[in-house]
């Protein structure tokens, strides 16, 4: 499990309007990567590219190469559908589907795609996946009431939940915790520890100290100004970029001198 | 600006009341100045009009202009100029309320006091109009019993609603979902849209006119050429109702899918789930409420039609369960027939009875389906939506 991701040369675009331009990165397996920087320059725009969200957008699309393990995911000919089981995205807002029990949030990556799991194999995968989202304890007791009646730091949790029930290799998250408290902010950061063990995490985040925290590699987006692209200015251990960054512009945005 | 401008009514600030000592506090008047101030109007168009000559509706009319005088100017007065013009319009808001309500009561108050004595009748609702005649209406009307019932109405109607809806609803349901998840708004998913709104407005007469014609035409070319006339019966109808079922199942349902956030599609997506079955196992569950109400709503709406039915499945006055052969009834046009074509011309009251009877039993049937609606609604909602 959990794939090396590379892009080559990655132009992302709503339209005619290139929003993201240029990127070229290489994301180690088993590792925690976080991408900083200003509002709007791009950040959660790459990070859908890596799952092919971004093409869901009437309009958008993508040119340049995005490489899992060997395979590149937008050669002509791939299934987008079977990249985002590989790929899985934790949202910036917890989005349980309301109609349906916490228990069956969890199996909705099963149960909706018609396979079909005995009631024992989907009790274990329930138990499993919740324990690994370190939400098991809050709700087993609770498993056929409605996943939105969960505080939002257990709903953000359930939906973790539900991405590694399909068990996939990479976990992009956009901003997980935005809308979180701190404690539950804390859950989820001691959760992306734990994920790392098993899949690649990509992370988009607007709080430094988050990024300073959780990540292992760090990458900084920043824009030249509004209609302009954005761009990865620098890519690098997450203790340099916060430390010592050879580059200008991201020490200015890291020491807290403009964004 | 003169001195005399600032002191006066203008001034958003609230009067000071010298008795008490608190500056924020302006006048106020007592609780029952309201009633009083009813009262008061009701009392002195009373006199006004035991004077005049009485007569309710006047007194009334005179009464409310009265107390919404009354009532705004002396809140004006004691409570300052904000507090007299939301007296005022909040008077307005109540006497345009009562007013619309006065139809809506006046029919159904109508038609359950006129329908009543006919429904509770045994077998009105089992018995048909077959072999009922002149003679045992004319006996009814010297004082016999009331012969015939509406079974034939209530079934044909029943069955030509159903199968409009077995029509209406796959068709309204699969256009909304391609104009809402596939069309990607393409001049294609405008021009429909624009046709449906077309569509809503459609006269029924025209639709039935047009459910007729088609029909005419199927059959001719099914059988080689040879014109088979009017094909009157029930499926004829049932297509009319579905031209104007349409329109309204697609609206509704493109209105409910719209409001399912784009986020649960995401979430959906990004679980390498498939878009159809996204569709039909994320967005249409989320908006299922509001699918089935507005479906409930466009049957309790063609329900009542009378024109298209006219002139698509005829008139019957015996049951005919078949909606492939023979003409079929239904209620609204079985009051219309009692009312047009008394079954005994020198002796109606049998007939009008019955078609209040009718009437009450559509009133009834669509009220029922109003309420049915509701309670899907409130079944299929998602479970508490936030936290």
């Amino acid at each position: 499990m959990s794939k090396r991701i590379q892009a080559k040369d990655v132009n992302v675009y709503y339209g005619d309007f290139l929003a993201v331009e240029g990127v070229n990165i290489e994301i180690e397996p088993r590792t925690v990567t976080a991408f900083i920087g200003p509002s709007g320059c791009g950040k959660t725009t790459f990070l859908r590219t890596i799952n092919r969200m971004h093409e869901v957008i009437p309009g958008a699309h993508v040119k340049g190469e995005v490489l899992l393990d060997n395979d590149n995911i937008y050669e002509s000919g791939v299934d987008p559908v079977n990249v985002r089981g590989l790929v899985g995205m934790v949202f910036q807002r917890p989005n349980p589907f309301p109609t349906m029990s916490i228990r069956d949030n969890v199996l909705a990556g099963y149960k909706i795609n018609g396979r079909r799991l005995s009631s024992r194999a989907a009790d274990e995968l329930v138990e499993k996946s919740l324990t690994g989202a370190n939400l098991w304890k809050e709700v087993k007791d609770r498993l056929d009431q409605p996943g939105s009646g969960l505080s939002g730091g257990q709903q953000q949790r359930l939906c973790i939940a539900r991405t590694i029930a399909v068990e996939p290799e990479v976990i992009l998250m956009d901003e997980p915790c935005s809308a979180l408290d701190p404690i539950s902010t804390l859950a989820i950061e001691d959760l992306i520890e734990e994920l790392k063990e098993q899949y690649t995490v990509v992370i988009v985040t607007h709080n430094m100290q988050q990024a300073a925290r959780v990540s292992d590699r760090t990458g900084f987006f920043n824009i030249a100004g509004t209609g302009k692209p954005g761009h990865l200015i620098e890519y690098d251990d997450t203790e340099k970029i916060f430390s010592n960054p050879s580059n200008k512009q991201t020490e200015d945005y890291v020491s807290g001198r403009f964004g | 600006m003169s001195t005399t401008t600032e002191t006066s009514q203008q001034s958003p600030r609230p009067q000071r009341s010298a008795a008490s000592g608190n500056t924020l506090k302006a006048g106020q008047l007592p609780s029952w100045s309201r009633a009083a101030t009813l009262a008061g109007s009701l009392a002195v168009s009373a006199v006004i009009f035991l004077v005049a000559g009485w007569n309710w509706v006047p007194v009334l009319l005179v009464a409310a202009l009265l107390f919404l005088v009354a009532h705004s100017a002396w809140t004006f007065a004691v409570e300052g100029r904000r507090h007299g013009q939301d007296a005022f319009w909040g008077t307005v808001v109540w006497m345009a309320f009562l007013l619309a309500l006065i139809p809506l009561v006046s029919i159904v108050w109508t038609v359950v006091a006129n329908g009543a004595p006919t429904l509770v009748r045994p077998g009105f609702l089992t018995h048909d109009m077959a072999g009922v005649t002149g003679v045992q209406d004319r006996l009814a009307q010297r004082g016999g019993d009331l012969a015939g019932g509406i079974q034939h109405a209530l079934v044909g109607s029943l069955l030509i609603t159903l199968a409009a809806t077995v029509i209406s609803v796959p068709i309204g349901l699969l256009t909304s979902i391609w104009l809402v998840e596939y069309s990607r708004g393409s001049w294609l998913s405008r021009t429909i849209t624009f046709l449906v709104d077309v569509m809503t407005g459609i006269p029924s007469i025209v639709a039935g006119l047009f459910a007729a014609g088609i029909m005419m035409v199927f059959f001719e070319w099914q059988s080689g050429g040879i014109s088979g006339g009017r094909q009157t019966m029930g499926i004829t109808a049932a297509i009319a109702l579905s031209v104007l079922m349409i329109p309204v199942v697609v609206r509704t349902t493109e209105e409910m899918l719209r409001v399912v956030p784009n986020e649960l599609r995401e979430a959906s997506y990004a679980l390498g789930i498939r878009k159809w079955r996204t569709i039909f196992k994320v967005v249409i569950p989320t908006a299922i409420s509001g699918i089935a109400s507005g479906v409930t709503l466009a049957i309790a709406r063609v329900i009542g039609e009378t024109a298209p039915i006219l002139v698509t499945a005829g008139v019957a006055t015996g049951t005919n369960w078949n909606l492939f052969h023979g003409w079929m009834m239904t209620l609204p046009v079985y009051i219309y027939r009692q009312l047009v074509n008394p079954t005994a011309p020198a002796a109606p009251d049998p007939s009008t009875a019955r078609a209040w009877g009718a009437a009450l039993v559509l009133i009834i049937v669509v009220m029922g389906l109003n309420l049915l609606a509701r309670v899907i609604a409130r079944r299929f909602a998602p479970k508490t939506l936030g936290r």
